[in-house]
């Protein structure tokens, strides 16, 4: 379960990890919360202290959310929440302090988002400086108030026909960009204005793959069933397939948004399993996050090992639904998904499809060495 | 006695008194939409007051005391959540306390993160969002646990969004977290947050919620109704005959009329239930039904308000009214109140001798998906940017 809760949000939650840090018994408490409500009655005690803290400890709080779960992040959250209504009430919230905190990078992003947001609410002219400098910023949710900047600066230029500006302050909202509405307004920004936008780059959507199917997902059973390319991928092998053979074909996407589609080669097919190999040639060891969208029941392996899988059909896609984190090794990578579609014979159940793209936590696309 | 006594022990009975007008979860008292209070919401009411909400949300507001609750979810992704106080008399803000989202916060655009309705035991409020995240405060905003059921569950999630609101029994918070992947139920201590017991229900997305029955909570679903001892999850009774996975149930004392084969009228006993009866052709839309007095009334898909006899099912008049409708009707003083989605207020009065008819209108000028709570002889409706009080 443990390891589940950190493929699914990247969460820091080995008892290694909270010993490091000593803050003192309060928020060690506080940090020492876990799932099924492990950890709350005494993480409730500590909170009443943490909470009736004096606003210059303000930041003390906000620090122990670092590498903190993100369960007790929102602990943390509430008291520090707790303190400022206090402190607004005695103008003693300590701005500078908020502003430095945010700055500093080296600060998980969830203590950086709630001090920002204390500042738009109490300090307005202190947050609006700080919003230039977080167009790099690691944490994406930062970084969309400076993009929002740029992109309202672009769309003045253009309105003033200022092309050579409008294009500048478009390409570089774009490089800092990592929100899909965001990137969609520059993209059309710029493509109005004549120029290329390459969106699968921007985004590390991966589009070559080999495809097989039609293995069977009658009564939906093929979500459990194990099919040979789960054994081992043979891309000459062929297989008794539903109703006829299952052979690998080659599949590259041309779709903006990278969807791999299996209706394109295999037709409109229902109660079937398909599956998807990719190799993704990676510079180096380092983490990663695979983030999917898909409205089919789906797994997931990397280099063999199961990642995750979810067994939902026709509830919604959306880019990013789903994200993955995980350890690429230096060099060859392999990647398997499994795509399988259901009996519903509705309008809205045709798609069998998903779109997968690898980047690391800020939402940064990790290209391929090769 | 001394005076300064007797303000003491007047001070403390304020709250009590309260109790029975509040409406401490979705859809009022035992989620029958019925108030029983003394002050009842007059046939003509206004706007008394309106504030503004930080972000976007369907969740109906609950009324403890003086006190109203309401969630919302506002930013990126609708990433973080929201709960509000207000006070009931004029609508200040009392405090506010937000979290991020532990949980997946798909949700299909016309719902929102912020769907589930809170509750209250009077002591303290839990709220729940369609991230499975679940918090408990005491009334004054001092949280005392939360939970990421996501993180507990990692497959409890609908990426169309849940819905179903707690409700909370016996120092019990019962949730259901049902879906097409991991679907359960839990019940939660309301002390520590942590479970009493966890069961497993039917794999299919469902967004009803639950109402109390004498001592039983009735977890309803697309295969039928079940009635649960809140403490232990042990099943009382069980229908098995399928009902719907919106529109939630309607309760009384004696029944329950179940949105299953049109509506179907049960009366649960030890380990079995007895049908009183069905009527296919009553077909509820997303509006849940309601029992006021002898009558069942149900809005249809198209937005007409339909008056049942509550002994047989027979349906006794239809009221076409100003829809389309996602909230649920609510009754107080003999009348029906609902908001319609385009923010008619729309105030029935179902008791004259054809049909019924409506009186009143209030236009709130807002898209209105959620349902009203009554108390204090007021009306408490959210948008998703606002917060009325109609008196």
């Amino acid at each position: 379960m443990k390891r589940l809760i950190c493929l699914l949000f990247g969460v820091v939650v080995s008892v290694s990890g909270l010993a490091d840090v000593t803050l003192g018994g309060d928020f060690d408490a506080i940090r020492a919360v876990g799932i099924e409500g492990a950890g709350n009655a005494a993480a409730g005690v500590a909170w009443k202290e943490a909470a009736a803290a004096e606003p210059e400890k303000m930041t003390a709080i906000l620090n122990a959310m670092n590498g903190a779960n993100p369960l007790a992040q929102n602990w943390l959250r509430a008291a520090v929440e707790t303190v400022a209504d206090r402190a607004r009430k005695s103008g003693r919230l300590p701005e500078a302090d908020l502003a430095a905190l945010v700055k500093d990078t080296a600060n998980d992003t969830a203590p950086r988002l709630l001090a920002f947001e204390m500042l738009m609410q109490d300090a307005p002219k202190a947050a609006e400086a700080l919003r230039p400098g977080l167009l790099n910023d690691p944490a994406a949710e930062l970084r969309l108030f400076a993009v929002a900047e740029l992109l309202e600066e672009g769309q003045a230029l253009k309105a003033k026909e200022d092309k050579k500006g409008a294009v500048a302050a478009f390409k570089k909202a774009l490089d800092g960009a990592r929100d899909e509405e965001q990137i969609n307004a520059l993209a059309k920004g710029l493509r109005d204005l004549g120029e290329q936008v390459d969106l699968p780059k921007h985004f590390g959507f991966l589009m070559k793959w080999q495809l097989i199917a039609p293995f069977t997902n009658v009564d939906r059973g093929g979500f459990d069933q194990v099919f040979p390319p789960e054994v081992g991928v043979d891309l000459k092998a062929k297989y008794e397939g539903k109703g006829t053979e299952a052979v690998w074909v080659p599949f590259e996407s041309k779709d903006e948004y990278g969807m791999i589609d299996f209706n394109e080669p295999f037709g409109m097919l229902k109660e079937v399993t398909g599956y998807a190999y990719t190799e993704f040639e990676a510079a180096e060891e380092r983490q990663a996050e695979i983030r999917l969208g898909c409205k089919n029941g789906w797994k997931v392996w990397l280099n063999g090992e199961l990642v995750f899988g979810r067994d939902e059909y026709h509830r919604g896609m959306k880019l990013d639904q789903y994200k993955l984190p995980v350890t690429l090794k230096k060099g060859k990578n392999t990647l398997l998904v499994k795509c399988c579609q259901d009996e519903q014979t509705e309008q809205w159940t045709v798609e069998w499809r998903f779109q997968l793209r690898i980047c690391d936590a800020t939402g940064t696309a990790i290209l391929p060495k090769s | 006695m001394t005076m300064k006594t007797i303000s003491f022990w007047l001070g403390l009975a304020v709250p009590m008194m309260a109790l029975a007008d509040d409406w401490s979860q979705f859809r009022g008292p035992n989620g029958s939409g019925v108030s029983e209070a003394a002050e009842q919401v007059r046939e003509t009411p206004e706007v008394a007051w309106e504030v503004a909400l930080p972000g976007r949300g369907l969740s109906c507001p609950i009324v403890v005391g003086d006190k109203v609750f309401v969630t919302a979810a506002s930013g990126n992704e609708q990433g973080t959540l929201h709960v509000l106080c207000f006070s009931a008399l004029n609508g200040d803000k009392m405090w506010e306390r937000t979290l991020r989202a532990t949980g997946r916060t798909m949700s299909h655009k016309k719902t929102s993160v912020a769907a589930p309705t809170p509750c209250s035991d009077g002591e303290r409020v839990f709220a729940l969002f369609s991230s499975n995240d679940l918090v408990a405060y005491d009334l004054q905003g001092n949280l005392l646990w939360l939970r990421g059921l996501m993180l507990d569950y990692t497959n409890a999630s609908n990426s169309l969004g849940m819905a179903s609101s707690p409700v909370v029994v016996k120092e019990t918070l019962v949730v259901q977290s049902e879906n097409d992947s991991e679907s359960l139920a839990l019940g939660i201590d309301v002390k520590t947050g942590g479970n009493r017991w966890k069961m497993e229900r039917p794999k299919a997305a469902n967004w009803t919620s639950a109402v109390v029955f004498g001592e039983t909570v009735a977890l309803q679903s697309s295969k039928g109704m079940t009635g649960v001892d809140p403490m232990t999850g042990k099943v009382q009774w069980n229908y098995a005959d399928g009902a719907a996975t919106i529109p939630s149930a309607a309760v009384t004392k004696k029944a329950i009329y179940v949105p299953s084969n049109g509506m179907t009228a049960l009366v649960p006993e030890a380990d079995s239930t007895t049908q009183l009866w069905r009527a296919e052709k009553l077909k509820p839309g997303t509006a849940s039904p309601l029992v006021l007095a002898e009558a069942l009334y149900l809005v249809n898909g198209s937005g007409v308000l339909v008056k049942a006899d509550l002994a047989t099912g027979d349906e006794v008049w239809k009221l076409r009214m100003k829809g389309p409708f996602s909230g649920s009707p609510v009754a107080s003083g003999g009348r029906l109140f609902i908001a319609s989605e385009q923010g008619d207020l729309q105030v029935i009065d179902p008791s004259g001798a054809g049909e019924g008819k409506v009186v009143h209108t209030v236009a709130l000028k807002d898209t209105i998906l959620s349902t009203p709570a009554v108390s204090g002889g007021a009306l408490f409706v959210r948008s998703d940017g606002k917060l009325w009080k109609v008196k």
